[in-house]
């Protein structure tokens, strides 16, 4: 494609297309399970928890072993002896390994590692490793986790509180004294996650000679990780050797969750003594990557009458999961600048606590931080303007930061660097047509239908400051660590030998564009297109410029990076100007560089830029006095602004702060429920954009995942911590139909603080949107409170009332087995009538051969005692197929006229436990009719990914049963109450016949 | 269709994108791993293999399917069509790609070539297709980066190029 020159001169500040597409259209791309692997690379496959809390009694690896392809087992026990600990984040006694070690924490923990000739064997391997848990209560609620008599999970830690800061800026109580209204919201934000499309990817390698890992990995930083890996593998940094793929399929912050697998898997290359693979499967990145954390806040607000707020005291219980994983708790203290949003607060109270819960492990994910903190103090500012009758946007303008306070010190101590919030906000409301909106919502009332407005506005911190994280430390403990602060970005500038420019730098892109804007800002540089130069963004830590810092996250590419590139070329250039100077006898000054020449003024008078460019190469005798070569350049850049956070715990926690003001229109359907986003508008002050369609296509998606958080999304466990979003038809992301596009406005206030005055933009919807979402429907509806994600189901008892009883109630159950609460319970009965007279089906059901006849996919029953059977059971359920193990015990014996049969199974899909209660009668006609209850809990796997399917398929195997029994008894006919439906359903998916 | 043992590797031949292509795979293997691992055609890509994400979109006989539920033994002797048959010569972007880079309908590119595939027999089957048919027919499909918005776009645009028969937009 061509492309036509800058009108001013510029290439940067334009829409061109990517230099990346073309390979990324056409099926080349580079991601990493496309790239060779070295001949003999294994391939890993990891067996993982059932249960979301139980201790490990013993694993039995050798059926797995004697599996021909497989070369080796890895277990906690090869993790110790190779590896240690993952650093952890805060001071206590608590550890943090990449694979279960005694016990597992949570549901989808490795277990067990298998390396294999190929994942297919891999996986078959699995099967054949036998793991004895005890199950253990779990804890899945933050708050309840803090409770006394709450399940523990790290003995050693004793408690699952693993930090606790107060915080106090200005004088919060004489506020909240001094204030007539004091104003609270307690809100929960949900676990979800940004799921990339592409998943997890390690290749990994040892050298024995060298005492060294090479590893392959699909990371995205920050690099200050890198340091923890190495750790974790017990050697230097020098010795572990990480590279990432040219191309990444997305990340949005999670693919800094890979880091303990690179640890794993490099351990499993060293056990193997071969290079290993290993490629995430969906199913693992659901239950085994990283989400967001869950949070739990109250906050109050001291509100004069007008709507202005005096102060705010915060409580936060942030839930990290199982595990305190690098760098959390660091999505807690991300927003630490921030807690007063664009508001003018002074006065501030925090209380922060991080727990450990029976879930997944946190970690990096879009908005970070952000979305858990805008969604309690947006709510809030929604609930002050319905309790004091005021309009929400007037509260909202009461509050925010005049624009001439700017660079402005929040009370918590971050520095806002530049912005007009009123100005953004009334060109949005302008541009964005909210009058328009709001006659439209009062004739969509007047027909009597559900609509409602919401609006949110945000400021959106970018360019993290590596210090931030150690606000969770008391200042003792932050002197006694030595002080930690900025957030050292890197570039790198070679010209070769025919001076054709090549850029590296360590930015790790998932898909934003990096290599095309640094081509524009390197050619603005040189007078060059961005054609003309070439730009590398993979890393790797054996060769490259990088620091702590680097990789993708916290939106800091363009103002960081991409300032970076600028300062290397403009470094460059001098050096380029001055041996132009001496070749062309012209005055520096007049130097220029334009359209691919060198001249002074005078173009006539030119030289290539290629010529002057290679000069170092071939003729460094030439060079003019003071200039050693112009080859390379590597420039580190760090802003100024980003210190350490002060005795105070004043923490300026990022460099840039970008303004968004949202306002969106939504209707409730009246009879479903449904939530549709009428209007969005997303008014944005990013500062300089480099590039209109990246800056677009970061709004629209950050919008999008924002959609689905708000609407959809929820990484759910059940009390026991089984996990019930296991696949993509259980957790749900928005598609076309559920994703509006909104309208984009843009308001621009350069930073001052960043070489090329942009600010990040990729996040700030994720924080603004589900907040703005919410308030909509709250206006809506009329209701103070708002659960995301933002279920009909729930939506649906505001319109309708609760459900109603069913008419017929159904009979009562016996009573429950011991099940902990809320485990998945299924209930049923039935009855069959058979010809066989009573005690022939007593005898029967007490005898294993015919019992292995009628179970379904029952291959083995053998009788222990005279009530006690195990068996060997295959069952289907939904797209999974595994073999589990059965004992099953008769009580209350009451021959010929009942028997209660409790069971458990277990299997690498799950575990289930059940009782049900069988009775013989006699008909009239000298036959029996069998009648059952049955109440069964299921966890694990299998619940998590066949968990809609489950009654029903319970339904059917028992139907099965007495169906079989029924055939085997001499016929009759089984009157099960299984609609027609649900069997045709279950039919279609293999599990009935 | 033969009689086919789990343990044994059996020969599979393909028309893909218009050439024979041959290779074995044991009667478990998927089409995605067969056309990844054992032909090398690397442009499909694999995001959930359940079924729901669509990245690994191909057209099997004209028709799309999910390549990650196909087994390579099913497709024996089948014309199989992927992203590296959509370019109309080497070099040059076919009329859908580029719609794509003109609107920025990609950023990562890992979800892409499912949607292209999808398009492609989309806009053969019915070249007038309005947006609302567009946009339920890219419901089979998961993006993480856009938002949509680009991609819906980008489709319209290939729609009318290639409706009006525009072969260069260049």
């Amino acid at each position: 494609m061509s492309v036509a020159a800058p009108s001013d001169g510029k290439w940067v500040g334009q829409s061109l297309p990517r230099v990346e597409d073309a390979a990324l259209l056409t099926g080349r791309g580079r991601y990493i399970d496309d790239l060779p692997v070295a001949p003999g690379t294994l391939h890993a496959a990891i067996l993982r928890s059932p249960h979301g809390h139980a201790t490990i009694e013993a694993i039995d690896v050798a059926r797995a072993l004697a599996l021909p392809g497989v070369a080796a087992v890895i277990t906690g026990d090869d993790v110790k002896r190779y590896g240690s600990s993952m650093v952890v984040g805060v001071k206590a006694p608590l550890d943090c390994w990449p694979i279960a070690i005694d016990k597992v924490r949570y549901f989808g923990e490795p277990v067990a590692v298998v390396v294999a000739e190929s994942r297919y064997i891999a996986e078959d391997a699995l099967d054949r490793i036998d793991v004895r848990y005890v199950p253990l209560p779990a804890v899945i609620d933050p708050v309840a986790a803090l409770e006394e008599d709450a399940p523990v999970l790290h003995e050693r830690l004793g408690r699952n509180l693993v930090s606790e800061r107060a915080f106090r800026y200005g004088d919060p109580e004489a506020a909240f004294a001094a204030a007539p209204h004091r104003i609270a919201i307690d809100v929960r934000y949900p676990r979800n996650a940004c799921t990339p499309i592409e998943t997890y990817g390690v290749i990994a390698e040892y050298d024995p000679g060298l005492d060294g890992y090479d590893v392959t990995a699909n990371f995205q930083g920050p690099f200050s990780i890198h340091a923890v890996m190495a750790r974790a593998l017990k050697v230097p940094g020098n010795r572990l050797r990480l590279r990432t793929p040219p191309d990444s399929g997305g990340s949005f912050g999670v693919k800094q969750g890979i880091f303990p697998y690179v640890v794993l898997v490099a351990i499993a290359a060293r056990v193997a003594g071969r290079p290993v693979k290993w490629i995430e499967d969906r199913l693992e990145h659901l239950m085994g990557s990283v989400t967001a954390t869950n949070r739990a806040v109250t906050l109050a607000a001291a509100v004069e009458a007008d709507g202005r707020i005096t102060a705010l005291d915060w409580d936060q219980v942030e839930d990290t999961g199982a595990h305190l994983r690098a760098p959390e708790p660091a999505t807690l203290y991300r927003m630490h600048g921030n807690m007063t949003g664009a508001y003018a607060i002074r006065n501030v109270a925090i209380r922060n606590r991080v727990v450990l819960t029976n879930k997944m492990p946190t970690g990096l994910n879009r908005g970070f931080g952000g979305p858990q903190v805008y969604f309690a103090l947006e709510r809030l500012v929604h609930r002050i303007a319905t309790t004091l009758k005021l309009d929400p946007l007037d509260v909202i303008r009461r509050n925010l930061i005049p624009a001439e306070a700017f660079p402005y010190r929040t009370a918590t101590g971050a520095l806002y660097d530049s912005g007009n919030y009123q100005e953004a906000i009334a060109a949005a409301v302008q541009d964005g047509g909210l009058a328009d909106l709001i006659a439209r919502r009062d004739a969509a009332r007047a027909e009597g239908r559900i609509y409602g407005i919401g609006y949110t506005a945000a400021v959106e911190p970018s360019v993290s400051n590596m210090g931030y994280i150690t606000a969770v430390l008391t200042p003792e403990e932050r002197t006694k660590a030595g002080p930690k602060n900025g957030a050292q970005a890197s570039a790198t500038i070679s010209l070769d030998a025919v001076g054709s420019v090549s850029v590296h730098v360590s930015s790790t892109p998932q898909g934003q564009g990096h290599r095309t804007v640094l081509a524009q800002v390197v050619a603005d540089a040189f007078g060059l297109t961005p054609a003309d130069v070439r730009v590398v963004t993979e890393v790797d830590t054996s060769r490259d410029a990088w620091s702590i810092a680097s990789g993708n996250y916290s939106s800091r590419f363009a103002p960081a990076v991409a300032g970076a590139a600028r300062i290397a070329a403009e470094r460059l250039r001098a050096k380029l100007a001055a041996i132009a100077a001496k070749q062309l006898d012209a005055d520096l000054e007049d130097i220029r560089f334009d359209k691919g020449r060198v001249h002074a003024g005078d173009p006539e008078r030119s030289l290539a830029f290629g010529r002057i460019a290679s000069t170092s190469h071939w003729a460094p005798g030439e060079l003019p006095q003071g200039i050693e070569h112009a080859i390379r350049e590597t420039a580190f850049w760090t802003p100024p602004e980003l210190t350490a956070p002060d005795a105070q715990d004043n923490v300026n926690s990022s460099l840039c702060h970008g303004f968004i003001f949202d306002f969106c229109g939504v209707e409730i359907d009246r009879e479903t429920a449904a939530v549709r986003i009428d209007k969005y508008v997303t008014m944005h002050d990013c500062g300089r954009i480099l590039h209109p369609g990246m800056v677009a296509g970061q709004v629209t998606g950050g919008f999008a995942h924002a959609v689905g958080a708000a609407l959809l999304e929820e990484t759910a466990y059940a009390p026991d911590g089984s996990l019930e979003s296991g696949t993509l038809a259980d957790y749900l992301i928005p598609t076309v139909m559920e994703t509006p596009e909104p309208l984009i406005l843009h308001y621009e206030s350069p930073s001052p603080f960043t070489p090329l005055g942009a600010k990040g933009v990729g996040e700030g919807n994720c924080m603004s949107t589900p907040a703005c979402i919410a308030n909509a429907v709250a206006d809506a509806l009329g209701i103070e409170d708002v659960t995301l994600p933002i279920r009909s189901s729930v939506l649906a008892e505001h319109l309708h009332g609760p459900e109603p009883e069913p008419l017929r109630p159904p009979r009562v159950a016996p009573p429950a087995p011991a099940t902990k609460a809320g485990e998945r319970v299924l209930t049923g009965e039935g009855e069959a009538v058979v010809v066989a007279p009573r005690q022939q089906v007593w005898n029967m059901l007490l005898d294993p051969d015919v019992l292995m006849s009628i179970i379904p996919g029952a291959h083995g029953v053998e009788k222990v005692s005279e009530t006690k059977f195990t068996a060997d059971v295959t069952l289907g359920v939904g797209p999974v197929k595994s073999r589990y193990s059965a004992d099953i015990e008769l009580s209350d014996l009451d021959e010929p006229n009942g028997v209660t049969l409790t069971g458990g199974t277990q299997g690498a899909l799950g575990f289930g436990k059940g009782s049900g209660r069988i009775t013989l009668t006699e008909t009239e006609k000298g036959g029996t009719r069998i009648g059952y209850t049955y109440q069964a809990a299921i966890g694990g796997k299998v619940a998590s990914i066949g968990g809609r399917l489950l009654d029903g398929a319970a339904r059917v195997v028992i139907g099965q049963f007495f169906e079989a029994l029924a055939r085997k008894a001499g016929g009759g006919s089984g009157r099960l109450h299984v609609p027609g439906f649900v069997k045709r359903l279950l039919a279609m998916i293999g599990i009935a016949r | 269709m033969p009689r086919l043992s789990a343990d044994r590797r059996h020969p599979v031949t393909l028309n893909l994108n218009g050439r024979t292509v041959r290779g074995e795979a044991e009667p478990r293997m998927s089409l995605t791993d067969f056309l990844r691992h054992e032909i090398g055609a690397t442009g499909t890509h694999v995001g959930c293999e359940h079924g729901v994400c669509g990245a690994c979109t191909v057209l099997i006989d004209g028709q799309t399917a999910r390549a990650c539920l196909a087994l390579a033994v099913q497709v024996d002797g089948s014309d199989v069509k992927t992203v590296e048959g959509l370019e109309e010569e080497p070099g040059r972007l076919g009329v859908i790609q580029e719609a794509f880079r003109e609107h920025h309908g990609l950023q990562c590119g890992f979800c892409t070539p499912g949607f292209l595939m999808t398009l492609d027999a989309l806009f053969r089957e019915r070249p007038d297709a309005d947006e609302d048919l567009i946009r339920e027919t890219l419901s089979g499909h998961l993006c993480r980066c856009t938002g949509y918005a680009p991609i819906v776009r980008a489709a319209l645009a290939a729609r009318d190029w290639l409706r009006d028969g525009e072969t260069d937009h260049a």
